[in-house]
């Protein structure tokens, strides 16, 4: 075949190319070898017309000012190494540049060299390029890119013969059964990744409040029966962010996991029982205590949580996208882009008046998702 | 001048070593006689080639010391004002790379400024492509990479933001879990699969980890691989002008110019990179704090790419979220968590393959179209730069509110109407933009620039005196090309319509190739420098001649 021959000098470089499945560029590296570039007797690598040479003038000017720019960098580059050492650990092994001040001073200077000596370099090469360098015009040919339909046609009936001769198209049978056992494989990895995580099943819908769980400030250090919230913490226009008290064991020497903290966490608001609203049902009623309403704090948008509250008003806002919960009527949404109401913590008071839990909320928390809401 | 006649001999010898191996001597010359043709529109690709180099770099480095750990401990190290905080691994590893690791803080903010820039820099310069038509045959398939690249890089970037654990990257991983929750019924599986268990959990970094530093580069570098071979097969577009023609292309020479002028560009980008990060702080971790899924700072704003993802969750509205029975389907967080952005980069990789069906336009282009040579596509580009840009704001609605003393509600409905009208208006502007560029490059072509001297005529008319434009405008405003469209009146031998033009889709198609050539301005027939009949300075449509409108009107 003739187009065998021809590629024949290129294979090398042309490998990558035909990797991405393009024709070879056989016109354009005949095109290249007609160009009288070969010819000893020139002296750049281009022929004259497409290089302008700039004057030796400008060439000698252009060598001074790209050596002033390299030499310039270079001096940056020392400044970047001495800055690294300028700020070594003390005697103890503790870091200098750990005071923020310091560090901050550590990072300008080690950036302020480092760009600088970059900087030089960038400009030095350009003045290279501009002022000795020749401009150069030189044209080269684009690539007839579709073969020649002989070509085509030849490949096609050559790769035919082939598929033909090995049997794949002949032989159904062998086909198929090969296809048949690409297909287990193929799912093997996404089966294996099914111990990613566990399943779902209900434990999107139960967090850790449980009648009688005690509550402490959310942030605050939680130590003991001190940091449980008492009804009388509040008053009307008060906002608290609260987690649920739990000893802390060895597991978990801070109290609770994030995990559970992401799933427990809550707003507890104050107002007049007279400012509830009275699309608020019976139920929901029974869930507060004199005017106290525990939501989950968790946004039911995706997940953010909602911090904002406006007293007045009595809004709880996300501030991740806005949405705005109507915090005297059960957290309906007002505005914004969730889906359902905050869930609501059902609360009471043990015999001290401390607040606690009495049951866990009435809703998933978190993002709404598909049955979030089934079996309400 | 002298000339170095042959090659030193330690040259010479590495040479032949690599050629006895591999044959290249040959192709090694046609390759390094490669030509770029000049533009600075060129140096948007480099500037994203070179960021990608830098965070590969600086990202290697960072794992030195970065531990990708969920575990829970109590802060003892340098930094002071964390001192007894409980916090994950992970961050009291970054803090260490900041305050313990000289230059590590340095290295963060190069890794973080080069990551902003590097998709930055990809943007604009699918915007180069997309306004000059640079993706049109034989160059889709390296549009589609490029698309790729960019969600890709984008994907990177939010888990590479996540990975340091501070309070707003954890918000971010918060909001990617709960659009995964809203996935009708997969949804709590893949979440579940995903964080290992519920939310936070213990796994996400090491994973997220894993997909930032291996999967992912690697693709990103195959990707940009591809991306490099294919421009180096197809070689680049160039901008219409002299000698500029499909077949030849004029430029700069890989050996030695390009080589050098793009060694410096590199440079250059690393240093605007460097003095970035050395005076401008970004992303300051150790002000924000350890992740906690209980609390939140107002005025968080993710990083610039993930901006319009952000704004279409702010503003679009829950009125059309489905509750059926205890079943819900929040298209309030489907919409904009996934159909905007599948709108966006499913338009984009469209538009190649509907723009040649509109046209039925199959050939090869190497020269670039100018952008107001296709009205209607750069209108719809400026559509699409409205679109992205108004949900981008929408992402600071919160801060766009506060600095304006807007109510926040008001922001909202502002963008809930103008992403709407806003693209509309936008088409529309371009588009008679283009048009009237159109008419004014075809006064030019037929009588010269206006040259800005005034002259009275014995009448005591003043005029314009206009003057001949240089060969190389002429070469410009003369690459304009009839938009091509398929032939509305094209019958077969039979005297019967075409199979194209019948059908719905035939239908459509025609209506479309219709609306995407309706108003365009013919060059056809117009001769430089011969326009005398037409009147000095007279502007608009007054311009076209009878002939003209009445082409306008059939086409
Ligand atoms: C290719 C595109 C990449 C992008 C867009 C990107 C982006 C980011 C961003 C935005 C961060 C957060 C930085 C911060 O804390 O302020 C980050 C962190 C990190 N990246 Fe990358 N990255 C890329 C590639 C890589 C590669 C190739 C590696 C490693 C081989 C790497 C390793 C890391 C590590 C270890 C961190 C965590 C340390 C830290 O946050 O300081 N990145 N990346
Ligand atoms: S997470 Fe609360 S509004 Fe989006």
């Amino acid at each position: 075949m003739t187009d065998t021959n021809r590629n024949h000098d290129n294979d090398g470089a042309e490998g990558p190319d035909r990797v991405i499945g393009t024709p070879s560029s056989a016109a354009g590296s005949r095109v290249i070898a007609d160009n009288p570039q070969g010819d000893a007797s020139q002296e750049g690598a281009y022929s004259p017309e497409e290089t302008h040479t700039r004057p030796e003038e400008l060439q000698r000017k252009g060598e001074r000012t790209a050596a002033m720019w390299f030499t310039l960098a270079f001096l940056g580059g020392v400044g970047f190494l001495v800055s690294y050492f300028l700020f070594p650990p003390d005697a103890e092994g503790h870091p200098s540049i750990a005071s923020p001040l310091i560090g901050q001073w550590s990072n300008m200077l080690m950036g302020g060299t480092l760009a600088l000596s970059l900087f030089g370099i960038a400009a030095g090469m350009t003045v290279w390029a501009r002022q000795i360098m020749p401009h150069y015009e030189v044209a080269n040919d684009y690539d007839e890119l579709p073969s020649p339909p002989e070509e085509k046609s030849s490949f096609s009936d050559f790769f035919m013969r082939g598929a033909d001769e090995s049997g794949f198209t002949k032989r159904p049978l062998m086909r198929r059964t090969l296809l048949l056992a690409m297909a287990p494989l193929g799912l093997a990895p996404i089966v294996l990744l099914r111990d990613t995580g566990p399943l779902p099943r209900d434990t999107l819908r139960h967090t850790l409040w449980e009648p009688g769980m005690h509550m402490v400030v959310e942030g605050a250090a939680r130590h003991g029966e001190e940091g449980w919230i008492h009804e009388d913490d509040l008053t009307p226009g008060g906002m608290i962010s609260a987690l649920p008290y739990v000893e802390p064991d060895a597991e978990h020497p801070h109290g609770l996991s994030l995990n559970d903290q992401a799933q427990t966490v809550i707003l507890l608001i104050k107002m007049h029982e007279r400012e509830f609203s009275e699309e608020m049902t019976r139920e929901q009623r029974n869930w507060t205590h004199n005017g106290i309403v525990a939501y989950s704090k968790i946004c039911t948008h995706v997940g953010c949580p909602a911090a904002l509250y406006e007293s007045e008003s009595h809004r709880i806002l996300c501030p991740c996208h806005q949405s705005t919960f109507d915090a005297t009527n059960g957290a309906k949404v007002v505005f914004g882009p969730a889906n359902r109401p905050l869930p609501m913590l059902p609360i009471t008071v043990d015999e001290e008046g401390y607040l606690v839990a009495d049951g866990d909320f009435s809703e998933p928390v978190g993002p709404t998702f598909w049955d979030a809401q089934r079996g309400k | 001048m002298t000339r170095t006649t042959q090659a030193p001999k330690a040259l010479r010898n590495a040479g032949n070593y690599i050629d006895d191996r591999f044959h290249l001597a040959k192709t090694g010359k046609k390759q390094l006689g490669k030509v770029f043709p000049n533009h600075w529109s060129f140096m948007l690709g480099e500037i994203a080639l070179y960021s990608f180099i830098i965070l590969l770099v600086t990202g290697v480095f960072l794992t030195l010391w970065f531990k990708p750990s969920m575990a829970e401990i109590v802060y003892d190290g340098a930094y002071e004002p964390m001192q007894g905080v409980t916090m994950s691994e992970a961050y009291a590893s970054t803090l260490y790379i900041n305050f313990e690791v000289r230059g590590g803080m340095l290295i963060r903010q190069i890794h973080h400024w080069a990551a902003l820039i590097f998709l930055a820099a990809m943007l604009i310069h699918m915007l180069r492509v997309f306004f000059t038509g640079a993706f049109r045959k034989p160059r889709e398939i390296n549009w589609l990479i490029g698309i790729a690249l960019f969600a890709l890089a984008m994907v990177e970037g939010l888990f590479g933001y996540s990975l340091p654990d501070d309070l707003p990257s954890g918000m971010g991983v918060r909001i990617l879990q709960g659009v995964m929750m809203a996935l009708p019924i997969v949804g709590p599986y893949a979440s579940m699969f995903l964080f290992g268990g519920a939310f936070p959990g213990e796994d996400i970094i090491p994973r997220l980890y894993m997909l930032h530093i291996l999967l992912i580069p690697g693709i990103l570098l195959a990707l940009v691989g591809a991306h490099i071979l294919i421009l180096w097969h197809q070689k680049h577009t160039q901008y219409p002008g002299k000698g500029h023609t499909e077949k030849r292309v004029v430029g700069t020479p890989m050996l030695p110019a390009f080589a050098v002028k793009g060694g410096a560009f590199f440079f250059f980008v690393f240093a605007v990179i460097t003095a970035l990060s050395g005076f401008v702080q970004i992303n300051p971790i150790h002000l924000f704090g350890p992740f906690t899924p209980t609390s939140i700072t107002s005025g968080l704003q993710p990083d610039w790419y993930m901006g319009f993802m952000e704004g279409s969750l702010r503003i679009f509205p829950n009125w059309f979220d489905i509750d059926v029975a205890g079943y819900s389907i929040p298209t309030a967080v489907l919409v904009p968590g996934l159909v905007v952005p599948g709108l966006v980069f499913g338009a984009m990789a469209l538009w190649p393959f509907v723009e040649a069906w509109i046209s039925g336009d199959r050939r090869h282009h190497n020269v670039a179209d100018r952008p107001r040579n296709a009205p209607v596509r750069t209108g719809m580009g400026v559509a699409g730069i409205t679109f992205y840009g108004l949900l981008w704001m929408a992402g600071s609605n919160d801060i766009l509110s506060e600095t304006f003393s807007i109510s926040l509600y008001a922001t909202t409905w502002f963008f809930r109407i103008t992403v709407i009208v806003g693209p509309i208006i936008g088409f529309i502007i371009a588009k008679r933009a283009c048009l009237g560029l159109q008419r004014r490059d075809r006064e030019q072509l037929e009588h010269g620039y206006e040259s800005g001297t005034i002259q009275q005529l014995p009448s005591g008319e003043f005029i314009e005196v206009h003057k001949e434009s240089s060969e190389d405008v002429v070469h410009v405003l003369e690459s304009k090309e009839p938009v091509s469209r398929i032939d509305v009146r094209a019958l077969d031998e039979n005297g019967v319509e075409a199979p194209s033009s019948r059908g719905l889709m035939g239908r459509l198609r025609l209506r479309l190739a219709e609306w995407y050539t309706r108003d365009n301005v013919s060059f056809e027939g117009v001769e430089p420098h011969t326009g005398h009949h037409l009147r000095h300075g007279a502007h608009g449509e007054d311009n076209l001649s009878p002939q003209d409108r009445e082409e306008a009107a059939t086409t």
